[in-house]
């Protein structure tokens, strides 16, 4: 769009799953619009576009953000995590794998953000309470209506990461 | 929906942002975590010709707590101060109403002071400030200026920030002994903006009766309602005040409209409700803290 808007653009460079990635954006684009369509990372979902719904979740700096709720040029020397980033050596996360375990998906379109979000959660909590993870994925919306099985998962995802580490 | 074309400024310092925000005059917006800004751009309801970017400004994210309070910076996120041991020593408040203000995720981008200049008379911590008596410090070119919290909140959405201004910090006072606070809300779901919500805070006596109560009322009038309800509650133990009395008091001053998630009179209801659950345990927050003061006194 801004090729016809002739706005300025701003070099950035963000290292995305461990990865320098640069890109010349304009002040106006949003992170979850540069991973997806300046660097190609269509993992990260785009749902409302306003900071609701929780599918843009990407780590930045570790931390959880709405990729929707910031500007690339903003974030420029950060570093960024996507879901394309949370497998490790090609196989997939603890997370992930108890996503795919507990049915914690149907259509798929919210899980990136859940994903990205319970990763961060189970990184800082690693047994956490029911109360925890219902607070901890409140943030995210899931059109399909899947939370118990979500739930479930984030509770399952716990358990393969203590038994993993012990 | 994206946010339409700005001018953007990446200050390396508060000068140049300053100086930036001068030459922008009205047309020049602060971005500091984005979440209220970034959403009203996406939807098109705001387009600010300028953005001056104080991500990098790291010399605002500081959050200093003494025993007169906490101050904190521009770019203290909710995050940070929520988890802040001297601050939740020095003011509690902050961190009960931090765990109410949206989700997590929004709460590690998000600022405190950008939530106070945002001004939505439904969030949180407008009314902690208008509770407590804070204020904001406003820098300008040349100069700055603190404004209490009472003149701070001008309407929905508006604060006294002027065009060139600044929020660069605020400062939230801590209470006198024997003091608890407690903030209670009801949304239509977790996290969500509260259909109704009371922040309050009671100072207790030697013997445990009530010197001062006091509360803020979000989501039912243009700005944080303030009404001090001290002559209500009388000076009397918590258990014997008449909470349906004070509860009325405050229904008495504030003035909610309808919507599509509540009607004018069920947010007086809820008001009413939250008021007393509020005080109450405010009150129990204080006994707590007197017991624990007068333990500490005879060890």
């Amino acid at each position: 769009m801004s090729e016809r808007t002739g706005e300025h653009r701003h070099a950035i460079t963000l290292t995305v799953n461990g990865v320098l990635r640069e890109a010349a954006v304009p002040a106006r684009r949003l992170l979850s619009d540069c991973l997806r369509h300046d660097l190609g990372l269509t993992g990260t979902h785009v749902g409302c576009e306003h900071g609701v719904c929780g599918a843009c979740t990407v780590l930045l700096d570790g931390e959880p953000v709405r990729s929707c709720l910031t500007f690339a040029v903003t974030v420029d020397g950060h570093e960024i995590t996507t879901v394309e980033g949370l497998a490790e050596r090609g196989e997939l996360s603890p997370v992930q794998r108890a996503f795919s375990e507990c049915h914690g998906l149907q259509c798929g379109f919210c899980t990136p953000g859940f994903l990205c979000t319970v990763t961060a959660f189970l990184r800082d909590n690693r047994t956490p309470t029911d109360e925890e993870v219902l607070e901890a994925v409140s943030g995210n919306l899931c059109r399909c209506t899947g939370y118990q099985n979500i739930i479930k998962a984030v509770h399952r995802a716990a358990e393969i990461q203590a038994e993993e580490s012990g | 929906m994206k946010p339409p074309p700005f001018d953007y400024h990446r200050p390396a310092g508060l000068g140049e942002a300053l100086q930036a925000l001068a030459e922008a005059g009205s047309h020049g917006k602060v971005l500091a975590g984005g979440q209220s800004l970034i959403p009203l751009l996406n939807m098109r309801l705001a387009a600010p010709g300028h953005l001056v970017d104080i991500n990098g400004l790291t010399e605002l994210a500081t959050i200093s707590a003494d025993a007169s309070g906490v101050r904190v910076g521009a770019l203290a996120r909710h995050a940070a101060v929520e988890r802040d041991g001297s601050a939740r020593a020095v003011q509690p408040l902050l961190a009960q109403a931090l765990a109410l203000v949206a989700h997590p995720v929004i709460r590690n981008r998000g600022t405190v002071v950008g939530s106070l200049v945002h001004a939505d008379p439904s969030a949180e911590m407008p009314a902690v400030l208008a509770l407590l008596g804070g204020s904001v410090r406003l820098a300008r070119l040349g100069g700055e200026r603190d404004v209490h919290a009472r003149d701070f909140f001008v309407g929905p959405l508006e604060s006294a920030c002027l065009p060139g201004e600044m929020a660069v910090s605020a400062f939230f006072p801590a209470l006198p002994e024997r003091s608890g606070t407690a903030f209670c809300e009801v949304a239509r779901r977790h996290g969500d903006y509260a259909v109704a919500g009371v922040a309050a805070a009671v100072t207790l006596d030697e013997d445990f009766r009530i010197i001062a109560a006091r509360v803020a009322c979000v989501s039912v009038g243009p700005v944080p309602v303030v009404v001090d309800v001290t002559g209500v509650c009388g000076q009397r133990p918590p258990a014997s005040v008449d909470w349906d009395e004070v509860a009325r008091a405050v229904q008495d001053r504030i003035e909610p409209e309808g919507d599509i998630h509540a009607t004018a009179g069920y947010r007086r209801h809820l008001t009413g409700v939250l008021v007393t659950r509020a005080l109450r345990g405010a009150a129990q927050d204080a006994a707590r803290s007197g017991a624990n003061d007068a333990g500490e006194g005879r060890a």
